[in-house]
């Protein structure tokens, strides 16, 4: 804070300047290309870290940057970081040099393909703090192009289809976005004359300002951005497409990071921005939600390959945040926010460990493999690590977000919570179900002469899960941050309005669930 | 009226001319005429091509610095009305010749190499591109119908023959023959409708039709509107719009690449010059007759203009329904008639003269000889195979598509702000929707521009050599289109001081 440093400036430029130095090297040299790559990634992580730790909780956007962008327009680039983009921006730093370095199978067109990375964690970082909406959606788009080229170049069998389909999926949703935004923007000016895409010059103005009509259209209308993105039933089909074309570096992003997009998406713009069509249409979002949370579940159990099995789970899990959110309590949206950090931990461990598994034997077919754990005990045990802690077992942070999420939806929706916790069991049994297949029973065929992992995957792997054991054991530090930034949203759907959030059942309701994770 | 004043004796008086207002036209017609008569009296000694190119460039040049200086004169002391209120300089006019020439100079630059490359090299060539710029300079500053009429017949005459200037190719005398015939046909239309026109109000002055209608009533309105509606159509088939489009996909296709750069990016500029002023300057009054038929002409551009390409399988047929696709988006910003529709109309057009001529740029380059192996198919691995040429299609069709970080988002998005602030939701909504079924079609090359061919491997021996004339052109629009997504401040600015009329 007392430096002017422009440390969210940084954090933007910093991926995308390694990207441009990735390019500018010679294709010859694919080892320069990585080690350029390390290195500019773990500078973001660095400035992430220092991020996190000048950061002061409870005090709103910090760190803000503005400076015009188009002027008759009155956009203006302008970053901030509050307690809710903290962590996903430190999870975005945290995930691409971990991705970065679990991608050393890839040896065609490296440079390309890290330059790409290295773009889409500039674009990622932009999503996360811009304060602009026009901005904001220029990052949105943006993301979807080195996505798209991920796929396309390094995936799998029917990339182009997946590819493809990611795109258009994801474009359609966002095209309601930016005619959402501008109407937004330009009913504003049309009431107070000044033509502005200020998150928060809009918020101040949007709640009140909107007729109930338009604020609910509106409400639609970044409906389908984020509901694509998040995904929701029965939007999601884009989703184990992607996933499971995507080399693994891709499926790690795809999961850890952009489908937090849409989540961040509802939490950040839709809930401030219209609060009251928010109130009005959250049973929508809870329904959807629970819907996505069940069939999720019950759909990975039946698929036949492992990465289809791990997408669906993200469409579970994804179910849990959002209806944690729309819940609308302060406990709710804990855990909405908290399910986000530990999924992308989680999750991606999980596709971390699939790649290890495809690298060796070319295949995601459950059937493929057998008895894995008699002839690689460290990549079985850290499987099960990863499968327990996914499922949200008590002691890793998935039990802290899921438990929250549903403690803020049985206070006011006791049926959603109910239905949701079933969900809960039913992650298990998919889960520890392809556990059993792969990793059970006697190694057949080539499945006994698998290689262990070695120390390069062992360090992709362990901070992931260390860091989902540590937030399932001490959760305070990040929910002390996450809390106060909650309440306020929590404050502003109430103040633009009827809703109002049912006292606590008991007097110290959020610090009692801080040491829920203790067993 | 054009002609002036006629004395009561019989001696003609001329009508006054100022030569500032009409220098570039002037500076590009000398050009052209120069490089005949060097064809003439060279005939095939020494570099004749070179000469004639060089002479063409610096006619460009000329009318460029010509451009400036009127820029600044009609910014800071307004309006130029010369020959007999004939030409009418303004600020709009000045921009879309800048528009206009900028484009001419970038299509000479790529026919410097493509025409030694496919043994076309002929002085004329540049002689009659040189005639085409003039008549397109003409039409951004005329200020009558009939002036409108004779810059249309010198822009479009000098294409017809481009289109076909490899006769050797059965597709390019294909595309010559149907730009003509639908050409004439179409400028017999606009004919009609100045002669109704000028029925109804009796001059063909466009100022002097708005006056003419802000001081009477038509009793009739009859004429009138039918006489707009036949200059609309002959309007709407030089820039393109549904339904007066069906010219566009054979011509762009078989038409030399430079040709078909040259028509997507200058003549569009021209027809819009053309189209903005009519319905801006003549029939601001009228807005509630044609407004509709604009709303008509953008929906059924933007629809057909994406859904159809989705079905193509040609590269440069697929771009040829995307520039009517464009040509839709610019007509969102006409019909919402506003300034900031018609500020974010002319940034469309400056933008997307760089989009286009830039992804033409990189087909003159990226195919063998012959310029007629544009499917998918022959595209298929090229960014594999040449990384930079392949990236900048990649790059240019991602850009068309309305990627954020180049020219073709911000453009996009200045149309449906103008759009949405018009209080035009629903425009915007088709807007918005037609980007994203075009999209699919922009990432087809993509898919097909990074995926390996399979079976027989690429024979990189025949690969062009990307050349220094193509290379500037590439640098100089990929910078463009990358600075107006940018920082496009300076640019926006630029078309703001732009928009009266």
């Amino acid at each position: 804070m007392e430096s002017d440093f422009p440390i969210l400036s940084a954090l933007i430029v910093t991926p995308a300047l390694g990207a441009l130095v990735v390019m500018a090297m010679p294709a010859r040299r694919p080892e320069c290309v990585r080690l350029a790559g390390y290195v500019f990634s773990f500078a973001v992580l660095a400035l992430a870290g220092w991020l996190l730790f000048h950061y002061e909780a409870g005090s709103g956007y910090q760190f803000v940057e503005r400076e015009q962008w188009l002027g008759d327009l009155g956009v203006q680039y302008k970053v901030g970081v509050d307690g809710i983009s903290l962590f996903m921006v430190a999870l975005n730093a945290l995930l691409f040099p971990i991705a970065l370095f679990a991608s050393a199978n890839i040896t065609e067109r490296t440079k390309s393909f890290f330059a790409w990375m290295l773009a889409l964690e500039a674009a990622l970082m932009g999503v996360f703090l811009s304060l602009d909406l026009i901005v904001f959606f220029v990052f949105f788009e943006f993301v979807l192009v080195p996505m798209y080229f991920l796929i396309l170049g390094w995936g799998h069998g029917r990339r182009t289809y997946a590819a493809l389909k990611f795109f258009i999926f994801t474009m359609a949703g966002s095209a309601f976005l930016l005619v959402g935004v501008l109407v937004l923007a330009f009913l504003h000016s049309d009431h107070t004359g000044k033509l502005t895409f200020d998150l928060a010059t809009l918020t101040a103005w949007a709640p009140e300002g909107l007729d109930p009509g338009a604020a609910k259209a509106l409400f639609l209308g970044f409906f389908a951005a984020f509901a694509v993105k998040v995904p929701l039933f029965p939007l999601h089909t884009w989703l184990p497409d992607a996933h499971t074309e995507a080399p693994t570096a891709g499926s790690v992003i795809l999961a850890g990071m952009l489908l937090k997009m849409g989540v961040y998406g509802f939490l950040r713009f839709s809930l401030p921005l219209f609060p009251q069509a928010a109130v009005d249409l959250a049973p929508l979002l809870l329904v959807l939600a629970t819907i996505g949370i069940i069939y999720g579940a019950i759909v990975a159990a039946m698929q036949p390959n492992v990465k289809r099995i791990v997408a669906y789970s993200s469409v579970a899990h994804m179910g849990f945040a959002v209806l944690g959110i729309f819940a609308l309590t302060t406990q709710g949206l804990d855990g909405g926010v908290f399910t986000m950090i530990s999924h992308g931990l989680t999750t991606s461990a999980l596709f971390l460990l699939l790649g290890m598994l495809y690298d060796r034997r070319h295949s995601y077919e459950v059937d493929a493999y057998r008895g894995l754990w008699k002839v690689m005990p460290v990549l079985g045990g850290l499987f099960c690590v990863a499968a327990f802690a996914s499922i949200g077992l008590p002691g890793f942070s998935g039990f802290i977000g899921e438990f929250l999420a549903l403690i803020g939806t049985f206070i006011v929706e006791k049926p959603y919570a109910v239905v949701g916790a079933i969900g809960v069991v039913f992650a298990a049994v998919y889960l520890l179900w392809v556990f059993q297949r792969t990793f059970m029973g006697r190694p057949t065929g080539e499945n006994a002469k698998m290689k262990d992992i070695g120390f390069r995957e062992l360090a992709c792997v362990v901070p992931l899960l260390a860091l989902s054991l540590f937030l399932g054991i001490w959760p305070k530090p990040v929910l002390d941050v996450i809390e106060p930034d909650v309440k306020e949203v929590i404050q502003q759907v109430e103040r633009g309005s009827d809703y109002r959030e049912p006292a606590p059942a008991f007097e110290d309701a959020p610090s009692g669930h801080d040491d829920g994770g203790h067993e | 009226m054009i002609g002036g004043g006629i004395d009561t004796g019989t001696r003609i008086v001329g009508p006054d001319v100022d030569f500032l207002a009409i220098g570039p036209v002037l500076a590009l017609a000398v050009a052209a005429l120069v490089v005949i008569l060097v064809r003439a009296i060279l005939r095939k000694r020494g570099p004749v091509n070179q000469i004639s190119l060089g002479v063409g460039l610096a006619g460009v040049a000329a009318a460029g610095v010509l451009l400036g200086i009127q820029w600044n004169e009609v910014r800071d002391d307004g309006t130029i009305t010369t020959i007999a209120g004939a030409v009418r300089l303004d600020t709009f006019g000045v921009f879309l010749g800048v528009v206009v020439l900028a484009a001419t100079a970038m299509s000479l630059f790529l026919a410097a190499s493509y025409l030694e490359r496919e043994e076309l090299e002929a002085p004329e060539y540049y002689a009659l591109m040189l005639l085409s710029a003039a008549g397109m300079l003409t039409m951004t500053t005329a200020n009558d119908l009939i002036v409108v009429f004779v810059a249309l017949e010198l822009l479009s005459i000098p294409l017809y023959v481009l289109a076909a200037f490899d006769r050797r190719r059965l597709s390019s005398q294909e595309s010559g023959i149907k730009y003509f015939v639908l050409g004439a046909f179409s400028s017999a239309v606009f004919l009609y409708g100045i002669a109704l026109t000028y029925g109804a109000t009796g001059t063909t002055s466009l100022t002097g039709i708005a006056d003419f209608l802000s001081a009477n009533t038509l009793f009739e309105q009859g004429t009138l509107l039918a006489g707009l509606a036949l200059l609309l159509v002959g309007l709407g088939f030089k820039v393109a719009a549904v339904p007066f489009h069906m010219w566009t996909p054979d011509v762009y296709q078989g038409a030399p690449t430079p040709v078909t750069a040259f028509m997507s990016s200058a003549t569009k500029a021209a027809g819009f010059a053309a189209l903005l002023r009519l319905l801006g300057v003549a029939f601001p009054l009228y807005r509630t007759d044609w407004r509709p038929a604009i709303l008509g002409l953008a929906v059924l551009s933007l629809a057909v203009g994406s859904i159809a390409a989705v079905i193509q399988t040609d590269v440069k047929r697929i771009l040829a329904y995307s520039s009517i696709a464009h040509a839709g988006y610019i007509l969102i910003g006409l019909q919402v008639d506003t300034a900031r529709g018609r500020q974010a109309s002319l940034f469309y057009l400056l933008v997307y003269a760089f989009m286009t001529v830039g992804a033409f740029a990189v087909i003159t380059v990226a195919t063998r000889k012959g310029d007629d192996k544009h499917s998918l198919d022959d595209y298929r691995g090229l960014a594999l195979r040449r990384p930079v040429v392949g990236g900048l299609l990649g790059f240019f069709v991602l850009a068309q598509a309305g990627v954020p970080l180049t020219g073709g988002f911000v453009v996009k998005l200045e149309i449906f702000s103008s759009a949405v602030d018009a209080g035009e939701y629903g425009l915007a909504i088709v807007g918005v929707l037609a980007a994203v079924v075009a999209a699919f079609i922009y990432l087809r090359i993509a898919v097909a521009l990074f995926t390996s061919p399979g079976g027989e491997a690429a024979d990189a021996s025949e690969d062009r050599p990307v050349d220094r004339w193509t290379a500037a052109v590439l640098a100089v629009t990929t910078a463009a289109v990358l600075f107006a997504g940018i920082l496009p401040g300076a640019w926006l600015t630029f078309a703001k001081d732009a928009t009266f009329l």
